[in-house]
């Protein structure tokens, strides 16, 4: 059986088909228009359902019937509305006025973030030791107040043990364990016997013995008083709440009951009773919240004689980190409170030449322990009392706090305290200051590269004057580059590139980067720096968002260089790839950079191994891509092709980036087409074949068989579009011979899917391509659409499944094209079969012969689905055929008419047909009758009869 | 079991004034009805004498204990003979402190040798077959506050090793001077005491300074008087070798009930103890 294809004319047929052009009218309902929703019950409905809440916006008319039920205003939301909301306005902002008196704001740096940088910078490998008591359960249940006291003695002198020679995560554990006990003694409502825990915990932090340990020592047990703290704060906060009315923040001591008050009182005794200084002062400034309790004026009174306090303590170093406790808890509590602040701070200036008294000296020989380090144990705690000093303190105390260091013989501690403390403005201010006396330092206590650390970190964050800048540097750096041991050289210079780059041109740059080279070149001293030469890259690169005068800088790609690991080199890499794909504007040809970024990408691509992961190698693959799309000689379309095919040989591993030079190319191809309006000269035309060639040899070297399928078919039509008829022809002849080593499943994102749906979309694009391919003279008729053909029929299908023949049926589509005296497209300069042939009757008939093989293979597919009772697929099968000669063939021939009319009750027969679309489908028949020369439709649609489903 | 007892005192802090009405409710908890033969509640305040070994000797002291004078005592018939019905039952009380003739109502203290306690107890007397119930309860006195301003008389001092009492060989104690004052050296119970002390020089290290609060009882008896001095608290003041020529606070809560106003008296003693010769 034969298809005779309908002769269709396209322009007319386009012309009928386009849509009426009608003016756009602004009203108030636009189908796109957001939807407003103005009642606010209609939030409600919307969880209804998607219908109701699509018509609630357009036609309010309709009443919902479930919607109407909830009517009424939601009594929660009614409460809402009647609370006034002016006085409801006007006590938050009150509360957040308070809040902002009482509370510190975010600007302030909290302990949290502190705590644990202390804890990894302050470790030892020394052993340590812990005295505690094994405190039997049961042993608080006592009543009597006198024998609770006697308990606490019994603790403070009693059998105590001593556990020694723990290594410090033993001592961390066991401390965490004590934390533990803390929480369940509470629970288990025995508060003696977790008063006893916290004073035994705060006894440890008179022990200064392993002295390195001790600030990691102090976080941790500070740590559990806090916990103390709370739990007591908690206990009688809960205490004050007896009629389910919790008390606002700010209560007042007159609102709490007698109980509770009681029950603070005695916890304050019971502390005052504490026979040791230490744990005395601890466990006091712990529960200091709670003096809220008992008293307004409690805490304002409380701090300065804790402040006070501090003075009995001897060792310098407990003094300072119990002061640090105070100004913590101060901070917390009461923000509003400087005075006691500062003068913790004044009275630890005034113990200040202990440090260098016998008994200090005496105990860091004993311990073997230098003085530097030494003076380092200090830097937390006098770090975080001037931050809270400093913090939005006045600019005038500031100043004060500098003097009175300096009185001190500008001592390298303070300055460095004062320095990481201060607001950066300030510091940056007195820039010149601080380095004169930093300069003055002694040189034996605490390290100078530590200051200009410090100092450079506050010129990172803030700007000095504009006329000291240079001298700052040049003063800085003077001294930095004195720096014999490479860490701390680089250290400092980490901080400093950062000054450097933000104030200073390439020049002053390239001299840092030069003298960093210099330094950390000996003995590979750059082993141990990556990190900070990577931050010193990464800083550069902040700055420098011109890759041109970035890589001006002489040094850069030396220092590069130096990150000779390969992984931190790779890290590297893909930072200044990262920064030049974001900040780079326009595409770009300057040598300079193409060089040095050619070198970067080179770089990231050899580090590709087997075991590169999938996900790094797309990630390096996208930043390659990124690069090579930014590049671009205009005009010049030799040097790019050039440029694409070094590319090519430099990133050969790295699929993607292949495949986004195949696009590159083929994209190149059509600029110069459009560059000669479609006319190529001799020499375009040579290039442009160059640019085919490019992609006919690189497309093979993929592995993704999609890809390469695609790539052919795409580069096929670029070759044809730019009149390269032979390539083409060799492209699509790659393409279909390619198809049968198309695998049943491939591997989609870590998955095996089957491939036919994508072999189906491949085809159909195909098909459509190979329209306008113009045969080949010395190859027969159809040579291209036969061969697939072949390829297809040959292919192993998937059994139970009808993909082929829905190929079939779309190779019928692109046959009755095929028959057209003009075709439906063309490409320009390319004369396609319907000139070539001019209508050939042979032509004709060899497309028919084509048909007739096609026909049969679909009939006989439906035959045996019939026997194997797959009778759904039958009748869609039959339906979609059905459709097809509807579209393209000639109803008016009388076999064609019958075969519909028999296909058409094939999908009826056994009820599998979907009654809405045969409705539909009959529907549109008739509509189609109506059109001239189509009324040869009337009659059939009166030979479709319509199944009920009954 | 089943049946409890429980004595609830309305202040809190359990703390009356002379004069003032005690009250409170008295719990009993029960899970059947309760027959009793009549629920009583007795006020009772009384001072316990305890003489020293020290003074009178041991014999005396373990047999001639002194006899508790009573100061106050009182019974209160709350409800008759009957039951309770199951569940929680709680019946209020009221007491007036009031003392007969020319008794005066001391405040509580808990001492060595001298103890003022008052109790509150609630007797539950029960047929045969059960026992009776008992329930105790402290509760405190203070006397009025004292009327009239105190004058603070504040005192200096200076300890050297030329001040110390008891010690053997004075050559052989390292040179000190401790400077320092007492804001008074009679304070009101309920506040702190207050100073300030300054370690001038010192050639040895300090380990340790510490207050000592030291009572005096005196106990009149058949033979006399006896006086003892006891340590009611030791509190630490200073730890380690401390700056020289810094003021450290001197302050010290005094212990509730394990003090009391001057009456039988008690008195005050700072010792600057030193532990140079402690090691």
């Amino acid at each position: 059986m034969a298809l005779h294809a309908r002769i269709r004319n396209y322009t007319t047929e386009f012309e009928s088909c386009r849509l009426e052009a009608v003016s756009l009218e602004f009203g108030d309902y636009h189908p796109l228009k957001p939807i407003t929703v103005t009642e606010s019950k209609t939030k409600k409905m919307s969880r209804k359902g998607s219908t109701s809440s699509t018509s609630s916006s357009s036609s309010s008319s309709v009443m919902d019937p479930l919607s109407s039920v909830l009517d009424g205003t939601d009594p929660l939301s009614l409460f809402a509305a009647t609370a006034d909301p002016v006085t409801a306005a006007d006590s938050t902002r009150k509360k957040r006025d308070k809040e902002d008196h009482l509370a510190v704001g975010s600007d302030f740096e909290p302990w949290s973030s502190k705590r644990g940088e202390i804890l990894a910078r302050y470790t030892t490998t020394e052993k340590l030791s812990i005295v505690s008591k094994v405190t039997t359960p049961g042993s608080a249940v006592s009543e009597k107040v006198r024998t609770r006291l006697e308990e606490l003695d019994d603790l403070e002198e009693g059998s105590q043990k001593e556990l020694l020679n723990l290594t410090q995560q033993d001592y961390i554990n066991r401390i965490e364990e004590l934390n533990q006990s803390l929480k369940d003694a509470w629970s288990s409502d025995q508060k003696v016997k977790a008063l006893k825990i916290v004073i035994q915990c705060s006894k440890l932090l008179s022990d200064t013995t392993v002295i390195q340990f001790y600030p990691s020592k102090f976080v941790l047990i500070t740590d559990i008083l806090d916990t103390f703290g709370k739990l007591v704060y908690e206990r009688i906060l809960s205490m004050c709440v007896d009629s389910r009315v919790s008390l606002p923040d700010n209560f007042t001591p007159e609102s709490i009951n007698d109980t509770a008050k009681e029950t603070c009182l005695n916890w304050f005794f019971k502390i005052a009773s504490i026979r040791e200084l230490i744990p005395r002062f601890y466990v006091e400034a712990a529960i200091l919240k709670c003096n809220k309790f008992l008293s307004k004026t409690g805490i304002s009174e409380c701090l300065p004689r804790l402040t006070s306090m501090i003075r009995g303590i001897g060792d310098p170093l407990v003094a300072v980190c119990a002061r640090a406790y105070l100004c913590r808890v101060g901070m917390e509590v009461a923000p509003h409170l400087k005075e006691s602040l500062n003068k913790n701070f004044f009275d630890f200036l005034l113990t200040f030449k202990q440090i260098h008294g016998d008994t200090v000296q005496n105990q860091l020989v004993v311990q073997c322990v230098e003085i530097p380090l030494y003076l380092t144990l200090y830097s937390p705690a006098i770090d975080w009392i001037l931050q809270c000093i400093a913090y939005r303190a006045p600019e005038g105390l500031l100043t004060e706090m500098m003097e009175r260091c300096k009185k001190l013989g500008n001592n390298a501690l303070l300055l460095n305290s004062v320095m990481s403390a201060f607001r950066a403005e300030f510091i940056a201010a007195r820039s010149m200051d601080f380095i004169a006396m930093i300069k003055e330092c002694d040189e034996s206590g605490f390290p100078k590269h530590l200051l200009f650390r410090s100092l450079g970190l506050n010129l990172a964050l803030a700007d000095p004057p504009e006329s000291d800048r240079l001298q700052i540097l040049n003063e800085a750096w003077k001294v930095i580059t004195k720096l014999k041991n490479p860490q701390d050289y680089i250290n400092c210079a980490e901080v400093w590139v950062e000054y450097t780059c933000r104030h200073f041109t390439k020049r002053e740059v390239n001299t840092v980067l030069a003298d960093v080279i210099k330094h950390m070149t000996p003995d590979r001293a750059f082993e141990e720096a990556y990190p900070q030469l990577q931050s010193i890259i990464q800083k550069v690169i902040t700055y420098f968002h011109d890759f041109s005068i970035l890589f001006s800088v002489e040094k850069f790609l030396p220092f590069l260089d130096m990150f000779q690991k390969e992984c931190v080199r790779v890290e590297v890499c893909k930072c200044i790839m990262e920064a030049f794909i974001k900040h780079q504007q326009e595409s770009t040809k300057d040598p300079v950079i193409l060089n040095a970024l050619l070198h970067v990408c080179k770089t990231m691509h050899d580090s590709v191994n087997a075991l590169t992961l999938e996900d790094e190698k797309r990630m390096l693959a996208a930043l390659i891509n990124g690069f090579i799309k930014m590049v671009s000689f205009g005009r010049d379309f030799e040097q790019q092709l050039s440029f694409y095919v070094e590319a090519r040989s430099m990133f050969c591993n790295l699929e993607p980036v292949l495949v986004q030079l195949i696009h590159s190319v083929n994209q190149l191809a059509m600029e110069t087409r459009k560059v000669m309006k479609g006319n190529h000269s001799r020499k375009t035309a040579a290039f442009v074949r160059a640019c085919v060639a490019f992609c006919f040899i690189t497309i093979p070297s993929l592995s993704s068989i999609f890809a390469r399928l695609n790539l052919y078919l795409h580069s096929g039509q670029v070759a044809l579009a730019n009149q390269c008829l032979s390539q083409a022809d060799a492209f699509f002849k790659a393409a279909v011979s390619l198809v049968p080593e198309v695998p049943k499943m491939i591997n989609i994102d870590g998955k095996m899917r089957p491939s036919e749906t994508f072999l189906l979309e491949f085809l159909c694009n195909f098909f459509s391509t190979l329209l306008i391919v113009p045969d080949h003279p010395e190859q027969g008729v159809l040579f291209l659409v036969r061969g697939l053909l072949n390829v297809i029929q040959d292919y192993t299908w998937e059994e139970n499944c009808d993909d082929k023949i829905r190929i079939y049926t779309n190779v019928l589509h692109l046959l009755s094209a095929m028959t057209q005296e003009t075709y439906i497209y063309h490409v320009d300069k390319v004369d396609s079969n319907d000139t070539l042939y001019g209508g050939d009757s042979k032509f004709l008939a060899e497309i028919n012969k084509v048909c007739e093989t096609v026909i049969t293979q679909i009939l006989d597919h439906l035959k045996t689905l019939g026997k194997d009772e797959a009778l759904k697929r039958q009748s869609q099968l039959a339906l979609y055929f059905f459709n097809t000669i509807l579209a393209h063939g000639d109803l008016r021939n009388n076999k064609l008419n019958q075969l519909s009319v028999n296909l058409w009750n094939l999908a009826q027969k056994h009820g599998f047909a979907d009654t809405k679309t045969m409705v539909k489908t009959l529907e549109y028949i008739k509509k189609r009758s109506k059109q001239p020369e189509m009324s040869h439709f009337a009659e059939l649609a009166l030979r479709l009869p319509l199944q009920s489903r009954t | 079991m089943g049946t409890a007892l429980d004595i609830k005192i309305k202040r809190a802090n359990k703390v009356y004034h002379c004069g003032e009405v005690l009250s409170g409710v008295v719990v009993i908890t029960s899970k059947d009805t309760v027959q009793h033969q009549g629920i009583s509640l007795t006020m009772e305040g009384a001072v316990n004498l305890q003489l020293s070994a020290k003074s009178v000797g041991m014999f005396e002291a373990f047999y001639n204990s002194v006899k508790p004078i009573q100061i106050i005592n009182s019974t209160l018939e709350m409800v008759k003979p009957g039951k309770l019905p199951s569940g929680k039952t709680e019946i209020p009380f009221e007491f007036p402190l009031l003392v007969k003739g020319n008794k005066v109502l001391y405040e509580t203290y808990h001492g060595v040798f001298v103890n003022i306690q008052y109790t509150l107890r609630c007797d539950m007397r029960r047929s045969l077959l059960a026992k009776d119930l008992t329930k105790a309860c402290e509760f405190i006195v203070h006397s009025q506050p004292q009327k009239g301003k105190l004058m603070p008389s504040p005192v200096d001092f200076t300890i050297t090793p030329e001040t110390l009492q008891n010690v053997k060989e004075r050559a052989l104690l390292p040179k000190f001077l401790i400077r320092g004052h007492l804001n008074s050296t009679n304070c009101i119970v309920t506040q702190p005491l207050m100073g300030e002390l300054v370690v001038e020089n010192a050639e040895a290290a300090i380990k340790s300074i510490e207050l000592q609060l030291v009572r005096v009882e005196t106990c009149g008896c058949a033979e006399g008087y006896a006086r003892d001095a006891t340590e009611i608290q030791n509190i630490q003041i200073a730890d380690g070798d401390v700056c020289r020529g810094l003021p450290i606070p001197v302050y010290m809560v005094f212990p509730r009930l394990f003090t009391c106003p001057t009456l039988e008296t008690t008195n005050f003693k700072v010792g600057g103890q030193d532990t140079d010769d402690r090691h």
